[in-house]
């Protein structure tokens, strides 16, 4: 039995309405000269790859399925290893005893106080001290080799499929690897590594908590893994909520001018006057007030955190969308002046087909730009707003409340570090990805950077 | 000059109006005084004269916009918007729910906010602009792409990062500086130079990639070809030409932070417990106190429009081409 939270459904959604922009603009001869170009650069391809795969993440998360007492969904059942394997309490990455001390009764009746084994951690050890570091390499080679190997498999596969060149039989290694696009060996290269690195990260996890557990137990890695889910669904669904006031009211002022441009400008120097923290905390307060007064409504916690998630990132792109309102104004003032769009005007086109087939499509780049540098932002945004308590519900796996439940610990001795680092790591890789990305779709769509380096 | 500036603080009124406005519905309409009375008093235990009592001290249990039962001007005067919302137009701020008296606490805790705020606003410009232009004057170069490489992945790393890793560094690990708190005088030393380097430091990134694009605007300027073709060394170039050139955007880019720098940073002032004006607004946001939040969006807004107003003015002084008289 399938069960949608709303912001699955959307997230959804939205990741098969850009699979179809990609698609549809594939088909504009004149936008496929600047996809060609993304193809072209090792970074924008190597960082698109991570993306998809990060984007994966958050779409096997997004499909539950009720399983009677719990919601499950598909990547908590993939990983119901790591999902169960909870231990009592902090614990180092790839440890095999506790970090904190407890009485523990000996076999002879002793009381000593002492770090417990992990009741998952290196369990299948019989002497850990020893044997704890043989099995860490056996491990950590098996993993990296077969890893690698799978990652091949797939690097082999991507290339046939986006190589036009098809016939790879053809070739000799040598030739192969010297006549394939540079931006294609570095996505070759990126698989057998992902590879390794995953296949590492698996072999490991069969018998250790990779990134170490946290307060109550709870492996790291399957949180940070978590987390993926909240901040694509922050950088995506608040882009959605933004678009349709960006996009309408920024054709509108600039297509119309008069007073309606007037009174557009007004609503976005207004909004854009109040300092977006400010304005953010003060309607996620009100929200909050407003979600006590109709507790009713939410029939569980997880639906309850959901639509929290949900007014975030409504909340979010209500305060973020002038920016870009003001560029599309701007863009369309100037296209309404073009001689196309003169000429359709004079052949008796309507207005709305003008807006709709002359001037829409011809705002595509500010809109894909402006995307993909804002996503980066708002999953920054998501951790600072969570440590003011203002960002999403304090039971949702995200990066922002892993990092300010374990703030505090660093001043534990001995300090504990992974889980910040496991969430900032993460956090780190996404946004760096997003970056590079954007850089790439900007030097690539923008006109005015036609000639920059 | 003078009817230029009138008419642009003129401007601003319907700004702040709308802001009032829009403050007004968010705190007051669509929640409402008694939302507030059941949220401090906790939700459990309220009677109804527990809720009229708290609204009553603070001015709540006023009509919102008419108030029907008075006679003549008062009808709109003895409303909750007249009273808590155009009040603040002539900056009467009131008291915040907790009873303080917030126009008293703004003008004392501005002061530790601008310790913190204007150091890095001037350590980080200083450290930017000399990044930018080194990576300008190795441009095209190895050492421009590692650098520009460099700036992406600092770009990406969170706030949060740098504030933690600072702290946990040079306040535990090397003990060099407190790791947070404030002290008055000459003694608030110590406690600034953590804050303000971390400022900085987790600019950087986004901070040189943008002087960075100033500068190779105006290095393919015709002017900049003269000089080279006159002889010029390349750093004089730099510095003597290009630099002084992009002054303007750099300047007028400033200015409008300038005001701004007033209500402080929210996240450094928390997470280094500094009492300003930041973690007053945090303090207020955590513990619900509109009448605080309230203020402070108002501040904001007003800061943001006297930035709006400098630049222009700084443009005026700076490019004697741009007249504001018009």
């Amino acid at each position: 039995m399938l069960r949608f939270y709303p912001t699955d459904v959307l997230l959804l959604l939205t990741v098969l309405a850009m699979a179809l922009f990609l698609v549809l603009s594939l088909r504009q001869e004149h936008l496929r000269r600047p996809w060609r170009k993304v193809m072209g650069s090792p970074t924008g391809l190597v960082s698109a790859l991570l993306l998809g795969l990060f984007t994966t993440v958050a779409v096997l998360d997004s499909v539950r399925i009720d399983q009677g007492a719990q919601t499950l969904s598909l990547l908590d059942l993939g990983l119901s290893n790591l999902r169960t394997s909870t231990e009592k309490t902090y614990s180092e990455p790839l440890g095999v005893y506790a970090s904190v001390h407890e009485m523990v009764r000996t076999s002879d009746g002793h009381e000593t106080w002492t770090a417990p084994r992990l009741v998952f951690g290196g369990r299948h050890l019989v002497h850990p001290e020893e044997d704890r570091l043989r099995d860490l390499a056996q491990r950590f080679f098996k993993g990296g080799v077969l890893g690698g190997l799978a990652g091949a498999l797939l690097a082999l596969l991507t290339a046939w499929i986006l190589w036009p060149r098809r016939n790879l039989l053809a070739f000799s290694v040598r030739t192969f690897w010297a006549e394939l696009p540079r931006s294609l060996r570095a996505v070759m290269i990126t698989w057998v590594v992902l590879g390794c690195l995953i296949g590492i990260a698996v072999a490991l996890a069969g018998g250790y908590h990779v990134l170490g557990t946290d307060k109550v137990g709870n492996d790291v890695l399957f949180q940070c893994l978590k987390g993926v889910r909240t901040g694509i669904v922050i950088g995506t669904l608040t882009t959605l909520a933004t678009l349709p006031l960006s996009l309408g009211l920024g054709i509108l002022a600039g297509f119309y001018r008069g007073w309606v441009d007037d009174v557009i400008q007004y609503l976005y120097t207004t909004l854009n006057a109040v300092p977006g923290v400010l304005l953010i905390a003060a309607a996620m307060l009100v929200m909050e007030s407003v979600m006590g007064r109709h507790e009713a409504m939410f029939q569980s916690l997880p639906a309850r955190a959901d639509f929290r998630l949900l007014a975030l990132c409504l909340i979010l792109g209500i305060t973020s969308w002038t920016g870009l309102c003001r560029l599309i104004r701007a863009e369309t003032l100037k296209l309404r002046e073009m001689e196309y769009v003169q000429a359709a005007r004079i052949l008796g086109v309507s207005e709305f087909r003008i807006l709709l087939r002359h001037i829409l499509p011809n705002l595509f780049h500010l809109v894909l730009i402006s995307v993909a540098l804002d996503f980066s932002s708002l999953v920054l945004a998501e951790a600072v707003l969570s440590y003011i308590n203002i960002g999403v519900d304090p039971s949702t796996e995200s990066w922002g409340n892993m990092i300010n439940t374990a703030r505090l610990e660093l001043a534990r001795d001995p300090p504990v570090w992974w889980s910040l680092l496991g969430a900032f790591g993460f956090m780190f890789v996404l946004v760096l990805c997003a970056n590079l990305l954007a850089d790439v779709l900007r030097d690539a769509f923008d006109p005015k950077r036609e000639n920059a380096a | 000059m003078m009817g230029y500036l009138l008419r642009r603080v003129l401007y601003g009124f319907p700004l702040l109006l709308g802001i009032n406005i829009l403050t007004f519905i968010l705190f007051f309409v669509v929640n409402t005084p008694d939302d507030m009375a059941r949220m401090h008093l906790g939700q459990k235990h309220v009677t109804a004269e527990g809720i009229a009592k708290w609204k009553h001290e603070r001015g709540y249990d006023l009509p919102l916009f008419y108030a029907e039962k008075e006679t003549g001007l008062r009808c709109l005067t003895e409303t909750i918007f007249v009273r808590k919302s155009l009040g603040l137009f002539v900056f009467d701020f009131g008291q915040s729910d907790a009873g303080r008296n917030i126009g008293a606490d703004i003008r004392e805790r501005m002061w530790p906010s601008l310790a913190i705020a204007v150091p890095s606003l001037f350590l980080g410009l200083v450290i930017d602009i000399g990044l930018a232009l080194g990576l300008v004057f190795f441009r095209l170069s190895r050492l421009e792409y590692a650098g520009l490489a460099l700036c992406v992945a600092l770009m990406s790393i969170s706030t949060l990062f740098y504030i933690i890793a600072g702290q946990y560094l040079l306040g535990r690990w090397f003990q060099w500086v407190p790791i947070s708190g404030f002290g008055e005088g000459l003694d608030a030393f110590r406690f600034v130079v953590l804050p303000v380097l971390i400022g900085a430091v987790s600019g950087v990134g986004s901070g040189v990639r943008w002087y960075r694009t100033l500068f190779i605007e105006e290095i393919e300027r015709d002017y900049v070809r003269t000089a080279r073709a006159k002889g010029l060394s390349e750093a004089r170039v730099l510095f003597r030409h290009v630099l002084r050139n992009a002054m303007i955007p750099i300047l007028t880019g400033v200015v409008v932070l300038l005001p701004l720098l007033f209500t402080g940073s929210l996240l450094t002032e928390s997470f280094f417990a500094i009492p300003g004006l930041g973690s007053y607004t945090i303090d207020a946001i955590s513990q619900q106190d509109f009448a605080i939040v309230r203020a402070m969006v108002f501040l904001g807004a007003c800061l943001y429009i006297v930035g709006l107003l400098l630049t222009d003015l700084s443009y005026a002084w700076v490019d004697p081409r741009i007249r504001l008289d018009d």
